[in-house]
């Protein structure tokens, strides 16, 4: 018996107005693997992953999370109309890492972890506490719990953050470019803590421009541009060569080219 | 011109009295507009096209007519249509619907202002749209709107002044009562101006105190 992906997609199209960010994408996340998406600005990765997060509802297409499917396709050709608990529901398996961290900063880190905890799954408050504190010691922050977000570096509120969306135990993780508000110095600690997310089989859906991350966690790399997927594959089979002239052209223009000398 | 102090200490117990109703006026007027502001600026951004405009319409209303007509207008216009209210009720009443017209601005920019990405963050984690406001939206929206709040706050401590006119016994009343007694009228006028900035002082320090004590709570990104 196989396992179903994490998340499948298939047909996604996402227009804004007469832009069509998305154009037909097809995608699945095997269950414990890595996908990344990379692509220039504005190819629509990190749509893509916001319409997998529902935080954007899809013009058409359809997207399975575990055995519950949402389907965006209609008869008339307007955009389905999703009851707001079939997209809590679908939701609340998917963990979601953002850019901006997007921490609460009138709570302290194991407030922020433990929140959800308590006001969605009700559990008293002791018991989301020790769980939270359980979260931010796998981010190896367990000694900032107190802290407010304020006085955490980019890096700790970032994994904070991770934190806090592994606190629902999600059965995927989607992280939207999660290193690129940070410096590099504090890029590694987040990469890291997403290294041993992935080494425990957790599912994830990443958009880095991390190649050097990219190339060693992913099992799968899709390529992006024009809302379309251009390639897909292996990190080997989309960066080694012979490799498409798009990806080249991607990782000479828009990757330091110290990294893509990295790859060769 | 002389200036005598003794008959400011003369009076001293009224005016103590009088200042005490002032505070109470105040407070109480500022308690309700706070939550009226709340109430109002939630109203207008979630209740709806209809509960927008109307709302928005007596908010300009208010904020468009001077306190002192509002007053006129409920005290003495009032009982035409069968609403006749002790001085102290018309007070509080109208002095509390002007506050919180001016809170509930405040408060809808500052609902506005709380970072989109932070109700997304409470979105993918299960919050319902309740949660995030009680929970995520309105803790930090006051964090944002302390110092407009504290500005609207002060105005009101000056506005309470106006319920002399309806004899309210407040500050105003008692000291011009006093005045026209003794004729003392920069005596009596000096001590009250600066009654009142005693109290704007304390209300600005206070606001000051608590955006210190809040600024740890202020976004880090």
């Amino acid at each position: 018996m196989t396992t179903p992906p994490a998340i499948r997609i298939e047909g996604l199209v996402k227009r804004f107005g007469a832009v069509t960010v998305l154009d037909g994408i097809d995608l699945a996340v095997p269950t414990g693997e890595v996908t990344c998406l990379i692509g220039p600005s504005g190819s629509g990765k990190s749509t893509l992953l916001r319409c997998a997060a529902l935080l954007e509802v899809p013009s058409e297409g359809s997207i399975t999370i575990g055995d519950r499917r949402l389907d965006f396709r209609t008869e008339s050709g307007r955009p389905a109309k999703l009851r707001h608990a079939d997209i809590r529901a679908a939701r609340s398996s998917i963990g979601m890492v953002f850019q901006q961290f997007n921490l609460w900063p009138h709570m302290t880190a194991l407030g922020n972890v433990a929140e959800a905890l308590r006001t969605v799954r009700r559990l008293p408050r002791q018991e989301a506490d020790a769980r939270a504190a359980a979260q931010l010691e796998r981010v190896g922050l367990a000694a900032r719990a107190g802290h407010y977000p304020a006085q955490l570096s980019g890096g700790q509120q970032q994994r904070v953050a991770i934190a806090r969306a592994l606190a629902l135990e999600p059965k995927l993780m989607l992280f939207d470019e999660p290193t690129s508000s940070l410096d590099p110095e504090l890029t590694g600690e987040v990469l890291n803590v997403m290294r041993a997310l992935a080494a425990d089989g957790m599912s994830m859906m990443v958009v880095s421009h991390e190649i050097g991350f990219v190339a060693s966690v992913a099992s799968k790399v899709v390529f992006l541009d024009h809302g379309r997927v251009v390639v897909s594959g292996t990190p080997r089979e989309v960066f080694a060569r012979p490799r498409h002239p798009r990806v080249t052209q991607f990782l000479e223009t828009h990757v330091d080219h110290a990294a893509s000398l990295l790859i060769g | 011109m002389t200036f005598d102090p003794a008959i400011i200490t003369a009076h001293l117990p009224a005016l103590g009295m009088a200042l005490l109703t002032t505070v109470w006026l105040w407070l109480v007027g500022l308690v309700a507009s706070v939550i009226l502001g709340l109430a109002i600026a939630v109203a207008r951004l979630y209740g709806g096209l209809t509960i927008s405009l109307t709302l928005g319409s007596f908010v300009q209303m208010i904020r468009g007519t001077p306190y002192l007509i509002q007053l006129f207008l409920l005290y003495f216009g009032g009982p035409a249509i069968g609403l006749t209210l002790e001085p102290f009720t018309a007070g509080i009443l109208s002095l509390s619907v002007f506050g919180g017209c001016y809170m509930s601005e405040v408060f809808r920019t500052g609902l506005r202002a709380v970072p989109q990405g932070h109700i997304e963050a409470a979105e993918c984690v299960g919050l319902t749209r309740l949660q995030t406001l009680r929970r995520i939206i309105l803790p930090e929206m006051l964090v944002l709107v302390l110092p407009p709040a504290t500005n609207i706050a002060v105005g009101l401590i000056k506005e309470t002044a106006v319920l002399s006119i309806i004899s309210v016994p407040e500050l105003t009343a008692v000291v011009n009562e006093i005045g026209s007694e003794t004729y003392a009228f920069v005596e009596t006028l000096t001590a009250l101006s600066l009654c009142y900035w005693g109290l704007v002082e304390l209300c600005s320090r206070a606001g000051q105190a608590a955006e210190r004590r809040l600024a740890t709570f202020r976004f880090a990104a």
